[in-house]
Parts: structure tokens; sequence; C-alpha cells
């Protein structure tokens, strides 16, 4: 099966995607969140203990899905490969970097397209942040940028990611031991088994079609190439029909609900960091999960990076927060950025700049 | 014939310096790349540039022979 030699062939796996997520946002994910990888890291991570925002706390299947759903199809299909060695803990940082910029935002660049569709006008401001982020890591790249060479490794060694996150399913589903919000967006999810078999599918097709946001745009700009582009331009279609059939499309700033915010420089500031960011991994969240499932340990310290950059965030006070109503009052409330956060995302984006432009490729390849 | 080494290089590396190799190139390129998903794009890039590849896999990586 590949499904990435053909442009209508990965259109059809972005709508796969897409009906994925817009199933699981319809079964009780939250609005407009629907399959977004780096709040779902950042509730998982709260589930382990590592934050304690009891509002955000719960292991997703989804995260769990796919990684497992790209070893499986990976496995399957003979494109498993353990490796590692290409600079891990600046992957790690990078993973880190990614999370606090996506938290600024409020979403990975999946969600970012998400709540495109739903008309959220915020995450169009973002697209600007994010374009012009992975711009930057292409002048990088154009300047001879490199994490350097990953090897093979012994099998075990690129499995065991896949293995910890079955670890951390089967707590959730046999155990009382991992932490389960009762309010907010942690509490609102959609059916264990659907949310499962939503990863699996979400993560086998997209190691199939490759999917990655970062690189869609990437590829773009460095040889005009629209294939992963197609992808994403599938994902948006569906998303787009489904928030339009249900009422939820509403063209607008600052709409409660949504969990954004308006701060239109630090939307701007934010995707920026997890486009450029992304670049330098060589991928976005999705496809550092989807790269971890297949073996990548280097992608694995990615991941983690993720997890330890969630709970900073908020151990830390670094997320935005989202405009919401007001219970009581029943005014709207501005959503926005701390200053620890802004603090954070300038100093993620003098890192990136470091990074990328003190790693160079070998002189010969 | 000219050699690109891109084994254990991260996206988009292994297909840049395809590129920069083909660039003028009169004789046969041969790229070495490590991932599955690498040889399909380096066997696309060769396509889309009107060129023909042939892959091999060796122990471990593929060997992509562009003319």
């Amino acid at each position: 099966m590949n499904l990435s030699d053909s442009k209508k062939k990965l259109a059809l796996a972005g709508v796969v995607c897409g009906i994925v997520a817009a199933l699981l946002a319809y079964f009780g994910n939250p609005a407009n969140m629907a399959f977004c990888i780096a709040c779902f890291i950042r509730d998982t991570a709260g589930a382990l203990g590592m934050h304690q925002a009891e509002a955000v706390q719960y292991a997703r299947p989804e995260i769990i899905g796919l990684v497992l759903g790209s070893f499986l199809i990976s496995v399957a299909t003979k494109e498993y490969r353990s490796t590692a060695g290409s600079s891990p803990m600046i992957r790690f940082v990078l993973g880190m970097i990614i999370m606090i910029g996506a938290l600024v935002f409020l979403g990975c660049p999946l969600r970012m397209v998400i709540r495109m569709s739903a008309g959220d006008l915020n995450a169009w401001v973002a697209l600007i942040g994010f374009i012009l982020g992975i711009a930057t890591g292409v002048f990088a790249l154009k300047k001879g940028f490199s994490l350097g060479r990953a090897y093979i490794t012994n099998k075990e060694s690129g499995a065991v990611i896949s293995v910890i996150v079955l670890g951390i399913l089967i707590l959730a589903l046999f155990t009382t031991l991992l932490k389960s919000s009762e309010t907010g967006p942690g509490s609102m999810h959609a059916p264990v088994i659907l949310a499962l078999i939503g990863g699996l599918v979400f993560g086998a097709f997209a190691q199939k079609s490759r999917m990655c946001f970062a690189g869609s745009i990437r590829d773009i700009i460095l040889m005009k190439n629209f294939d992963l582009f197609c992808v994403i331009a599938g994902l948006f279609v569906v998303m787009l029909v489904f928030n339009v059939a249900t009422g939820r499309f509403v063209l607008a700033f600052d709409t409660p609900g949504i969990i954004a915010h308006s701060e239109h420089l630090w939307n701007i500031l934010g995707m920026y960091t997890v486009g450029f960011a992304a670049v330098l991994a060589g991928g976005c969240p999705l496809r550092q999960l989807i790269l971890a499932g297949q073996g990548s340990s280097d992608a694995a310290m990615t991941v983690v990076g993720m997890f330890v950059g969630a709970a900073l965030c908020h151990n830390l006070g670094l997320a935005a927060s989202g405009t919401a109503l007001d219970a009581k009052t029943q005014e709207v409330v501005a959503g926005a950025v701390p200053l620890n956060g802004k603090v954070a995302c300038i100093i993620c984006i003098i890192l990136l700049f470091v990074i990328a432009f003190t790693n160079k490729r070998e002189s010969k390849a | 014939m000219k050699e690109v080494d891109a084994r254990g290089l991260s996206c988009p590396e292994p297909l840049m310096l395809t590129a920069e190799a083909l660039k003028g190139a009169s004789e046969p390129v041969k790229v070495l790349v490590t991932e599955p998903h690498q040889k399909t794009n380096v066997e696309k890039y060769a396509k889309d540039h009107g060129k023909k590849s042939t892959a091999v896999e060796k122990d471990g990586y593929f060997e992509v022979v562009i003319e």
C-alpha cells in the first residue's frame, strides 16, 4: 500500500484523517480540538502527574493510537527501522520548544488547521507566523543546517516508545493510578474505544501518506512541491464541511468555547516558534509521533521533549488561556498569554536561531 | 558515478542533496538513503525531472541510481 505516490491518494488520506477528527469531535472531544497533538500530549502528561493543571489531565487514547498505528503499519509493510543517534538532546530541546510555542498559541499545526476550518480568525493570523517560521527553517537548511546522521540500532530500541504508550493504555484502562479531569477540556472526550480506533486509523494513514503540517509548507517553499499540501487540504475540507453542517462554523475572533485567544502578536510568534522548530526537527508534532512509532528513537526524544515542555508550560505558568464566558456574569473574558509565556517564547526563538546556525552538515555528504 | 550518501539524514536533506548532485550532472547519480519514504521521494523527484531511477535494497539502506 503506497499512499504517497499520487496527489489524489494523498488527498484521500487527508479526507480519511479529517473524518476521524470530525467523528471524534462529534462523539465528545472538545470543540475544535478534535485531534490536537499538542493538547492531547499535554492532557496525557497531566494524567501521568507531570503537571497539576486539573482541567487538562486525561490519557488520550488518540496519542497512544497514533504511535501504535504507525508502529503496526510500519511493521506490516516492512517500513519499521530502528534508528537513533542524530543529535538526540537537541531534538529533546526542540520538542520542548515546539510545545511551548504551541501552548502560547493554544494548539499544534493540526489544531490550527482545525480552528481555521471552524472560522477562527486567530488561527488564520497564526498561519502567518507558522509560514514565516517554516521559511526561517528552510533558510537554515539552505545554509547547511543538519542534526547529523541517525544509525541503525537494535530492533527493540525503536519499539520502546510503542511499549511505553501501550503501558499507559493498560494503566488507563485497568487501574485508577492515572489522573483524569472532572471538569474542563480534559473531561471532554469521545468513548475510549472510538478514540483508540480513531488514533490507530489516523496513525496508519499518516504513516503511509507521510502527513506533515510543517513539511507541506516546507516542500512548497523549498521545492514548489504541493504533494504533502494535498493531505492537509483534504483534512481541511472535511473539517470545514463538518463545522458548517453542524453549525460550529463561526467566522470571528474571540469566540468563547473555541479555546483560543486574540493576542495577535503572540499567536504569530507562538506558531512561528512551532514552524521553525518543526522544520529543524524534521516534522510537525504529528509527524514526530509517527516517526517515533516507526522506530526512530530520535523522534521519540522529540516526543519526550514535548511531554516535558507541556509539563513546564503548566508548572511555570507559560500556557495561554482561552477566551471564555464567565459562568456567573455571562460576560466574555478575553484569553491571554501570561508574561512568563511571552518571555519563554522569546527565549525559545533565540535558542532556535542558535540551534539553526550552529549545527552544520558534514562538508562532504 | 557521483554518489550522495544521505543515509540517516532527516527530511528534506536527502532530497536537497539529490537535487544539488543532479544539477548539471551528465553522469548517473547514486543516492543512498535509509528510510523507505526517502527512497520513494528520491524516485519521485527523479521521475518529476524526467530521469530514470532504479532502486535496490541493501543491508539496512537503499541504493537509488538516477540516470
